[in-house]
């Protein structure tokens, strides 16, 4: 075994240097780009978001640098709509939803909700924002007082909003338990009664209590298993035509996400590298993430062998991200030259409606006039 | 690493000089003051307001605290009313006994408390580790003073009535001929007078450190890396003495810090009770007797060492754990 | 004669709550060169299954009477812990879900490595450090002679993983059980470590049993395919027939929830209710609560896993009543959407 050679692509993590092909003037950098695009009436409007976290270190613990947790995101989601947010570890989908929320300050960028500016609002306009906009999480668990049973957890919120009260609250508590598939009688238990995708359940039931218009989705189904994953999946899809909800899902798993958005957005280093039309961006990637994401995805067909895109290397580290691409170490893209280690690429019009940050793949013109 | 231990000794400075300022105030505005040894119906009001007035006792508090504090950094600490000695001399003599007794009680319940930790979390709910558990338990919740009175008791006074093959020194550091004993002699007769000093500070603080040792254990066993190393085929001792204690041993140093201060103020008692000729029965002294400058002085020590014992335990720490970024 | 042969395996954990039957009756074999997926949703009893192989079941867990593993004609089941020691590590070797907690944070990744080496090789310090750095050569780790000496929180998941997988290939041993080695792991990085097991298994030949619960991971990279559910096999068979004419409701329900980039349908399928507590399995086929084609029969009687030829077995007595499943599909849609409880 040890005289083995090295195994060959896997081992190619990329050099630091990376010594790119010289540059061959190819880059086409026309197309109209994601903020020069108008949403019209969008219900959440986001506009060059950034969170740098600071990093401390050194001798009087003085800021050393910044971790680009978000580093420049622009979009929308529309009233009753799914926007899908996807990316792995470390692209800051995250810290994405949570800043537009203000659970995290955003280091930059507007949020307009509604016609209203999130980024400017005080604590009074924030507790009303609150009622308009909630976030279920990955560990419904974590955020249940274990110490409280599920109707007084869900009472609690209607209290703090002053939504309803006694007898009020009780019918209410119901209604929201019969509304996600829980029983009523569930509201006298305590959280550790219920399996994974019950507690997503309740978590889901509790955000929906102050009747919101927005939800942000982070990672709801990634805990659970494949069955009842597909339960909470089918519950926020048929919740969200019920009560005309809009949703920011954000998950790791392309299939899921691409299975609940109309529109998503693929992240990669704090930037979205890639926007389309859901079912436009399964069916033909622009931007060489997006095809090596969707070709890693493992499908349940034995026979389909697909051509796999394997990525040589780690997501780089966002306190120092690669010049130029943060994607350029690692793409496989053929045309890779040293202009991706000099430009920053701008989220630019590939398709009709299709953004990709991408300086080798053709930009999209529309034809004038229209 | 050098940076974060500067920078660990740099912060340390405004807390020795704040503990500095406190034990002053505390001290000064206590009610009475050093005159009261010397106050008896015979001693005119003049003659006292005269040895005030030696003492420095009559001017503000302010000044006398700046300038107690500026002759304490430069090593000058003072005269004992007291003692009418130099306080700096009292100190000298001392603190070696004092630092002999913290020392040995240091290493013992270390050594006794992790041994102790480790064979009950290995034996966990069977008869060893139960047995242990009620020893530690009774050990934990005993008063010092009492225990320390029952072992002088116990292997000392009454240890040849009970039928006991030895009896051990019950109080000082050394014996009445100590003079005359060859040197391995002086060292198998300072020993022995350590043995029940020693045993009594130990044993409520090693249970201490038995049962946190256990409870540290008890969760690593059940850590994946734990399962890693009995999947690679180690025999159970290398698993649970390479894998499973140094991880557990981690929080443990942080309680080298922790009890610091128990060590000294347990030193305290258990230096009167054996009447060990160390800084604790100066200090107790010192007070009764309102000995001003030999109060501060002593507890500016004591709390010197806690201050670089939580120090060293901190570096310790940084040191054993590859996760700590020295930064 | 298989190389690890797995037959009526019961591991019961014996608790005051009862007896939890994690594994119960569970049978299936590798060859050499194989990969062999063992699914399920959490709860069915696969891991327990993994760890009783390895010897590695902790109290109040216990292999019953009767269970038999044998190993290239060994039973493992009667040997003693020393003996048992030579062959973990050495001959079964494993790599577990959570490469973030399954390596030693205080000790550099090497000499995790090399321990493996200096145990069963009995190689001196710097020769077994010298293997260390080959291996993670191997699974594509750069700069290995740097790495070597670097602490498991200095390392990325991916790379952590590469470095468990080192330490299980360090003795070049015959089975390799995976116990879900890519679920903590990015897709990418996902890809990476499953085309790096895949070419490790081609050049070294060893078997390997991957234990999962992402069909697409099975589809991708097995052989031959064991579906677990409440602690006992419910369908086996070559990868190509499970996903073609899976059997068993089950199987059907687990293929049918997952969602698929390449085809936007409306709602998941969605299998009811959850996987029961292992204490008090229910009774007849252990499925039937959730199965929307249960009736009498499949309440009072436990199905045999009943042979479909071809090395392709199912535990439902639809195989010896294909009337039933007729009759259910006519009169309602069956695995079709719903949020149902």
């Amino acid at each position: 075994m040890s005289e083995l050679p090295v195994a060959d692509v896997l081992a190619a993590e990329p050099d630091e240097e990376t010594t790119l092909p010289p540059s061959k003037g190819d880059s086409d950098l026309g197309g109209r780009t994601l903020e020069e695009v108008d949403p019209g009436d969008a219900l959440v409007h986001v506009r060059g978001l950034k969170k740098h976290f600071p990093l401390r270190g050194g001798f009087l613990s003085r800021i050393q640098g910044h971790v680009k947790a978000v580093d420049g995101v622009t979009f929308w989601v529309g009233k009753g709509e799914t926007l899908g947010l996807v990316g792995e570890s470390g692209s800051g989908k995250s810290t994405t939803g949570r800043a537009i929320l203000r659970l995290i300050e955003p280091t930059e960028g507007t949020v307009v909700f509604a016609g209203q500016d999130v980024t400017a609002m005080d604590a009074e306009d924030l507790q009303a924002l609150r009622r308009q906009a909630q976030i279920i999480f990955q560990d419904p668990f974590a955020s249940l007082n274990p110490r409280m049973t599920v109707g007084d957890a869900i009472r609690e919120v209607l209290k703090v909003h002053g939504l309803a009260r006694g007898e009020g609250a009780d019918a209410r508590v119901r209604e929201l338990l019969r509304l996600v598939g829980l029983r009523p009688e569930y509201a006298s238990r305590y959280p550790h009664e219920f399996s994974g995708g019950q507690r997503q359940r309740i978590g889901i039931a509790r955000a929906l209590s102050v009747e919101p218009e927005f939800i942000v989705c982070d990672e709801p189904v990634s805990a659970l298993d494949v069955s009842v994953q597909a339960q909470v999946v089918n519950l926020l899809e048929e919740l969200q035509q019920r009560l005309g909800l809009a949703f920011l899902f954000i998950a790791h798993d392309l299939s899921v996400v691409e299975h609940v958005s109309d529109r998503v957005a693929v992240m990669y280093l704090g930037r979205i590298v890639e926007t389309a039309d859901a079912e436009q961006l399964t069916r033909s990637p622009k931007h060489p993430y997006t095809r090596a994401l969707l070709s890693a995805v493992p499908v349940p067909e034995p026979g389909r062998k697909r051509e796999r895109i394997v990525l040589p290397g780690d997501v780089p580290s966002p306190i120092d991200p690669p010049s130029g691409c943060p994607f350029h170490p690692r793409c496989p893209h053929p045309l890779k030259d040293q202009d991706c280690a000099r430009t920053v690429p701008p989220l630019a019009e590939k398709a009709p409606g299709q953004f990709a940050a991408c300086i080798k793949e053709p930009a999209y013109v529309a034809p004038t006039g229209s | 690493m050098a940076a974060y231990v500067a920078r660990r000794l740099l912060g340390a400075i405004p807390l020795v000089l704040g503990i500095a300022t406190i034990i002053f105030f505390v001290v000064n505005l206590a009610p009475g003051d050093p005159t009261a040894l010397y106050f008896n119906q015979n001693v005119p009001p003049e003659v006292l307001e005269q040895i005030r007035r030696n003492f420095g006792l009559d001017q503000p508090l302010l000044v006398r605290y700046w300038k107690w504090l500026t002759s304490f950094f430069t090593g000058d600490f003072g005269y004992s009313f007291a003692h009418s000695r130099p306080v700096a001399d009292i100190i000298l003599e001392t603190l070696g006994p004092t630092l002999i007794l913290a020392g040995c009680t240091l290493v013992l319940i270390f050594a006794a408390g992790i041994a102790t930790g480790v064979i009950q979390a290995v034996r966990q709910h069977r008869p060893a580790d139960r047995i242990l558990s009620i020893t530690s338990l009774f050990f934990y919740s005993m008063p010092s003073f009492w225990l320390g009175l029952m072992l002088m008791l116990l292997l000392s006074l009454k240890a040849h009535e009970w039928g006991l093959p030895f009896a051990l020194p019950p109080t000082g550091m050394t014996s009445v001929d100590y003079e005359f004993l060859s040197f391995g002699g002086k060292l198998a007769d300072r020993a022995t007078h350590l043995v029940l000093p020693v045993l009594t500070l130990s044993l409520v603080m090693a249970a201490g450190i038995a049962r946190y040792t256990r409870g540290q254990m008890l969760e690593v066993i059940h850590q994946d890396y734990i399962r890693t190393a009995r999947a690679k085929g180690l025999p159970g001792r290398t698993v649970v003495l390479k894998h499973a204690l140094r991880n557990s041993l981690l929080p443990v140093i942080t309680l080298l810090g922790l009890y610091m201060p128990l060590l000294f103020s347990g030193s305290v008692f258990v230096e009167v009770i054996f009447s060990w000729p160390g800084m604790g029965r100066v200090i107790v002294d010192a007070i009764f007797q309102r000995d001003y400058p030999l109060v501060m002085a002593t507890s500016f020590i004591f709390a010197l060492v806690v201050v670089l014992g939580s120090l060293v335990a901190d570096i310790l720490y940084a040191v054993a754990d590859p996760r700590i970024r020295y930064d | 004669m298989a190389l690890l042969e797995v037959r009526d395996l019961r591991t019961y954990f014996h608790t005051e709550g009862g007896v939890a039957k994690a594994v119960d009756g569970v049978s299936f074999h590798v060859e050499r060169g194989e990969v062999l997926g063992i699914v399920g949703e959490s709860g069915c009893g696969k891991s327990v299954t993994s760890l009783s192989v390895m010897g590695l079941v902790s109290e109040p867990g216990r292999i019953e009477e009767g269970s038999s593993i044998t190993y290239d004609g060994r039973e493992l089941t009667t040997l003693s812990e020393k003996e048992m020691r030579g062959i973990r590590g050495n001959d079964i070797a494993m790599i577990f879900q959570e490469p973030m907690t399954s390596l030693n944070p205080v000790f550099p990744v090497g000499d995790q490595i090399s321990e493996a080496l200096r145990l069963h090789r009995g190689l001196k310090k710097k020769e077994a450090r010298g293997r260390a750095i080959e291996l993670l050569q191997l699974v594509g780790i750069p700069v290995p002679e740097r790495r070597v000496d670097e602490y498991p929180h200095q390392l990325s998941g991916g790379m952590r993983q590469r470095v468990m997988i080192a330490m299980a290939l360090a003795n070049e041993p015959d089975v390799l059980i995976a116990d879900e080695p890519t679920t903590a792991l990015d897709v990418t990085i996902q890809a990476q470590i499953l085309e790096l097991l895949d070419e490790l298994r081609e050049r070294l030949g060893m078997a390997i049993v991957l234990i999962t619960h992402d069909l697409g991971v099975v589809a991708e990279v097995c052989d031959r395919v064991v579906v677990m559910y409440a602690g006992q096999v419910v369908e086996e068979g070559p990868v190509g027939d499970i996903f073609g004419r899976p059997s068993h409701p089950y199987t059907q329900g687990l293929l049918a929830a997952v969602p698929r980039p390449d085809r936007r349908e409306g709602t998941l399928a969605v299998i009811p209710g959850t996987v029961p507590p292992p204490t008090n399995w229910p009774t007849g086929c252990r499925f039937h609560d959730r199965c929307p084609y249960a009736w009498d029969l499949t309440r009072e009687k436990m199905p045999p896993l009943f042979d479909l030829g071809g090395d392709h077995r199912s535990r439902c007595w639809l195989v010896e009543h294909p009337e039933r499943r007729e009759e259910v599909e006519r009169t309602r849609p069956v695995f079709t959407g719903g949020a149902a409880q």
